[in-house]
């Protein structure tokens, strides 16, 4: 392997352009230099962004780094360029398992399987996932998304036989047990959690005081003919917070420090919505 | 509040000039009355504090005990506009009523300029 390594490095030196990227990241994250794949991927990335295997390469990497937030972007983003790319159906499935949701990741398994029917990682990860498997529930479900080896990688991930209700609410999504609140008309918590930077759980007073925002928005906007509010973003001394209405009825509060720009916060929140939308109206 | 209405004035020129921008209020966070204002016809200006004045103080609340301190900027978004507003440590709001296609970034620098205008 650090041949190959050698000669794709030197490959890629001598050709920017080249596809080997796609190869020489991979292999630098089976490797366990992930740090170096990252910058081999990212690089790639910024040649070719419209290409669906730079953007799984990526999030595999981002996976392995534990930043999954960014990784269900980047496997997001696959999935739209080749709404059927396996390596991406595969990496979403991993991650709403290790959030729990063993119903979306079994989906995202069954949409892999769809597309590639013959491969036996998808159906050995979709028995698993459903509790047919050695180590039923899908527990030894791993990251990676990548082909047949994918799914069978010996990097174990946390069991969640019994997914938490909160953390079903905002599958794949960083921070759902800190930063993500769900909430209905009344103030009351439908899912997710709040933590203030001292760590302390902040989940109920943040409720409370959030309790009619949704309908004083609406007034706001039915006032001033504008149609239906779509989000409110505040940007605090240390830190920034977006609100939206996933339904009528509902809103959802995403928190996250001042280091997260606002244009991405409401990128989050945009997910965090959709998400909580699926949740809402399944439970409805 | 001390500054002249000729401030206030400035202040709000500071925000009606941005392309986009429908009006612009000075309003008293605590009972949310007008204090100054330039607004296209149609906007009603005192409902709109009002509710501009308890949408703040709603989120003061909630922004403090989540931990992430006072509101410094904040903006409503909504399918055919915006309302967006700059609280001033001295108890006003900035407040500008804008069409959807603004540009926010710019609107959000011309209110913290007149914040610091009107003290």
């Amino acid at each position: 392997m650090p041949d190959e390594i050698k000669t794709l490095s030197s490959q890629l030196a001598q050709d920017p352009d080249s596809l080997v990227f796609l190869r020489l990241g991979e292999l630098l994250r089976q490797k366990g230099q992930v740090d170096i794949a990252h910058r081999v991927a990212l690089t790639g990335l910024e040649r070719h962004p419209h290409l669906p295997d730079a953007h799984d390469l990526y999030a595999r990497i981002l996976a392995d780094k534990h930043d999954y937030e960014r990784a269900f972007d980047e496997w997001d983003m696959a999935l739209r360029i080749a709404p059927d790319h396996v390596g991406a159906l595969k990496g979403l499935a991993f991650l709403y398992f290790k959030v729990g949701d063993v119903q979306q990741a079994a989906a995202h398994l069954e949409a892999a399987q769809r597309a590639a029917p013959t491969d036996p990682g998808v159906a050995q990860a979709l028995a698993m996932a459903r509790g047919e498997g050695p180590g039923g529930g899908g527990a030894d479900m791993s990251a990676g998304g990548r082909g047949t080896e994918a799914l069978t990688e010996p990097e174990p991930i946390a069991p969640a036989a019994q997914p938490l209700e909160e953390a079903r609410v905002f599958a794949g999504l960083e921070g759902a047990q800190e930063g993500l609140l769900l909430l209905d008309a009344s103030g009351r918590v439908l899912g997710g959690a709040l933590k203030d930077p001292a760590g302390r759980n902040v989940t109920d007073a943040v409720a409370a005081y959030l309790a009619g925002v949704s309908q004083e928005a609406a007034r706001t906007v039915k006032l001033l003919g504008l149609g239906k509010w779509t989000g409110l973003a505040a940007e605090g001394e240390l830190g920034h917070v977006h609100l939206a209405p996933p339904s009528s009825d509902a809103l959802l509060l995403v928190v996250r420090d001042r280091a997260v720009p606002m244009g991405r916060l409401a990128i989050i929140a945009q997910r965090a919505a959709l998400a909580a939308r699926r949740w809402l109206e399944a439970h409805a | 509040m001390t500054a002249p209405a000729a401030a206030f004035d400035k202040a709000l020129a500071l925000i009606t000039r941005v392309r986009g921008v429908r009006g612009a209020m000075l309003v008293a966070a605590e009972d949310g009355i007008v204090v100054a204002e330039q607004l296209m016809e149609g906007i009603k200006g005192p409902a709109v504090s009002a509710l501009a004045a308890s949408l703040t103080a709603r989120l003061r609340r909630a922004m403090e005990a989540a931990g992430v301190g006072a509101s410094l900027f904040w903006h409503l978004q909504a399918e055919q506009g915006a309302l967006l507003v700059v609280p001033t440590p001295a108890g006003t709001l900035v407040v500008a009523v804008a069409e959807p296609d603004v540009n926010v970034g710019l609107v959000r620098l011309e209110l913290l300029r007149a914040a610091e205008v009107v003290g």
